[in-house]
């Protein structure tokens, strides 16, 4: 495990969808795992979003996703790439249909957790890219 | 006359009874059992090996069980239960354009259904237009209905004046009032409308799954009031109001926790209602609830039986309603789709049909069962007719509605309704004590209930102390099951959807439009004034959603869901 860094995750919902059970019980996990965790409620702009990434200086976003949200992922990920923050790394969680998946990955989503994933799984993966995002926001 | 026929039975025992039986169980059980692990369930109640007479207080029966459709109606609102009626089988319809979701209706339609069902898209439950938001998003969740003309287009060619509708329509209850815009134009007498207001519970919207408009928790308030009334008034067959447990049990308060919130919402409508000066043998009779059932099946049976017979006190005790129509606990239910497994998909028809089993004995007087492939997408159509099979099996098959509430009398289902009545009184006192459900959830009391629970919950699942099948036991190497792609509306028919709803807006009598909305305003900074009644003349004025929304946003204030972690 990876000690050393301390992980800055902005847990947020995007679009119309409003359940958070999951965005709550995740941003809960992560922030009693040590990290630093700035979570917003649900129907966050895209510019918000951007925005509060800026600000904050994160690592990590985290978006989840129930219904049908994680089609303007696409367009996060755009506006995150054009204000100069293409080097974060963001996952999804959520209901994601396979063939969107594909769509999400090939936009840059760094990975997808699907229902049933573990909340140690979603805090190991934060961990581990955490260095890997500061390394390249380093050298960009 | 016929010869009375002779009942085979076993001969009296020969030797006598043993009367040190229970306790040789006792030790027996012991014995074989080992270090025996505490069995708590959901909601926090241990659950014994055994149950036995001794559980249950038999000479209470007439108090605490009596007959079906009396009070206090632990085995059940009516007389006949399901073994006059059974129940509804309302599935939720909702995707695309008011044309797509018309078609889909009129099939249904033609093959005998008289309840119909409206999901709007979440644009609709946000508060917004069409045209005002993401576009890939329209359709894809619900259907897109901005107006009273396309309220008419989605319920072409279906009977107003014979189809009950139930709609899921959050404040300020616009579906509502362009369904009485458009039965208007058709010459449909308002009295002759019938349905329901899904989910017009803004506490439930507030505290939970936040499907509701930006409005403040305030407002809300006031305007569901407003709805009620004005229903009451115009609108008589119709149900205002729908208190709502779902929201909060998805969101991960245990089953008593969700039946404590609900019944404690409902407390708190019905004092508002009375603060206006409504009479509660008015309203009472118009309230209906709606709940989860999730996989825990002896809770979720307890859960009901209990929360009926709370319900019969607190509306006949505590609202004061003399008529009997006003205690009947009448719910919906439909199936948790968070016990839902993405893994191994199939199993879900299992869950859903164990889920289904406990809402039936529980006494439900409608059913949404869920798609075994909820939590991969929206539901397939192959999804979809699994789900209503399973309502036929259990129903004509398997006979389960021949008897009316045929799990009264177990000594474990009595003792765990007694239980469960006991731990939601808790929780309704912890509520009552943080001065009622609208103080409790302003405060962020119920949000942070909630929370912990859903937390302690996952935590359980993580520890493999709640074995979830497919996810933390049992698990596959790969599922053999095709997960299909749902059908998305049509990008072009959403599109000229959006600019024929553009044209349409340029072409009516922007006055009308100005009047209804300045009148709308007037409306909601007039307390003597009904905003539903403002919002169904805007509706007729032509206004659409999102300017109704905006509008009584603006005039009443933004809300906002409190960040709690």
């Amino acid at each position: 495990m990876t000690t050393d860094v301390r992980p800055k995750v902005l847990v947020t919902k995007i679009g119309f969808d409003g359940h958070d059970r999951g965005s709550r019980v995740v941003a809960a996990y992560l922030r009693d795992a040590g990290m630093e965790v700035i979570y917003t409620p649900p129907w966050q702009e895209i510019a918000a979003v951007v925005k509060l990434a800026t600000e904050e200086d994160v690592d990590v976003i985290g978006i989840s996703s129930l219904a049908t949200d994680h089609l303007i992922v696409p367009k996060l990920m755009d506006a995150l790439r054009t204000a100069g923050l293409g080097e974060l790394a963001v996952i999804v969680g959520g209901i994601v249909p396979d063939a969107d998946e594909a769509i999400l990955l090939a936009s840059g989503v760094a990975k997808v957790f699907h229902p049933g994933a573990s909340l140690e799984e979603i805090a190991t993966f934060v961990r581990v890219v955490t260095p890997k995002v500061r390394v390249a926001r380093e050298t960009a | 006359m016929n010869k009375p026929v002779e009942t085979p039975r076993l001969a009296p025992l020969a030797a006598p009874l043993d009367r040190g039986a229970e306790s040789r169980w006792e030790a027996e059980y012991a014995e074989g059992i080992g270090a025996d692990r505490p069995v708590v369930n959901r909601s926090g109640i241990p659950v014994k090996p055994l149950y036995t007479p001794r559980d249950c207080d038999s000479a209470r029966y007439d108090e605490t069980l009596g007959f079906p459709g009396q009070p206090p109606y632990t085995r059940g609102i009516y007389p006949t239960m399901h073994r006059g009626r059974t129940w509804t089988q309302r599935q939720l319809v909702g995707l695309g354009t008011p044309a797509d979701y018309n078609a889909r209706l009129r099939d249904l339609v033609d093959h005998g259904t008289t309840a119909v069902s409206l999901i709007p898209c979440n644009s609709v439950f946000r508060g917004y237009d069409m045209d005002e938001v993401h576009e890939e998003l329209l359709g894809t969740c619900g259907t897109v209905v901005n107006s009273a003309a396309h309220m008419g287009e989605a319920l072409a060619g279906v009977d107003l004046a014979r189809t009950s509708c139930a709609m899921n329509d959050p404040s300020p209850f616009t579906l509502l009032a362009f369904l009485l815009a458009t039965a208007r134009e058709r010459g449909v007498p308002w009295s002759a409308i019938t349905g329901t207001s899904n989910q017009s519970d803004y506490l439930s919207h507030y505290v939970a799954n936040h499907m509701f408009f930006r409005i403040a928790l305030g407002g809300a308030r006031r305007i569901l009031i407003d709805h009620i009334e004005f229903c009451n008034r115009s609108v008589p067959k119709w149900n205002p109001m729908s208190v709502v447990g779902q929201h909060m049990q998805q969101a991960g308060a245990t089953p008593a926790e969700a039946m404590a919130f609900t019944l404690a919402t409902a407390i708190q409508t019905a004092d508002d209602c009375v603060a206006r000066g409504m009479a509660p043998d008015a309203f009472l009779p118009r309230f209906t609830f709606f709940f989860d059932i999730s996989v825990s099946f002896f809770e979720e049976i307890a859960k009901f039986r209990a929360g009926r017979r709370i319900w019969a006190r607190i509306a006949r005790e505590r609202c004061g309603a003399t008529d009997p129509r006003g205690w009947r606990f009448k719910f919906h239910a439909q199936t948790s789709g968070v016990d839902l497994t993405r893994q191994q998909p199939l199993n879900n028809v299992a869950r859903v049909a164990v889920q289904a089993m406990a809402g039936i004995f529980g006494g439900l007087q409608s059913l949404h069962t869920d798609a075994y492939d909820e939590a991969l997408s929206t539901p397939t159509d192959a999804g979809a007719r699994v789900a209503i099979a399973t309502q036929n099996i259990l129903r004509e098959e398997a006979h389960l509605t021949d008897v009316i509430d045929p799990l009264g009398g177990s000594y474990y289902v009595e003792a765990l309704t007694d239980r469960m009545e006991a731990e939601v009184l808790r929780v309704l006192k912890i509520v009552a004590d943080a001065g009622g459900m609208y103080a409790a959830v302003e405060s962020g009391l119920v949000q942070r209930m909630i929370g912990e629970s859903a937390r302690r919950y996952q935590a359980q699942v993580e520890s493999g102390e709640q074995t979830v099948v497919g996810v933390n036991r049992y698990e596959v190497a790969e599922d053999a099951v095709e997960r299909q792609a749902l059908a998305r509306p049509d990008p072009a028919r959403m599109r000229a959807h959006i600019e024929s709803f553009r044209a349409w807006k340029d072409g009516r009598s922007q006055a009308a439009v100005k009047r209804a909305l300045d009148a709308l305003a007037a409306a909601a900074h007039d307390p003597k004034a009904n905003v539903f009644a403002a919002v169904v003349a805007a509706a007729e004025a032509g206004c659409t959603h999102g300017e109704i929304c905006g509008r009584l946003r603006r005039e009443l204030g933004f809300g906002h869901v409190q960040a709690i972690v």
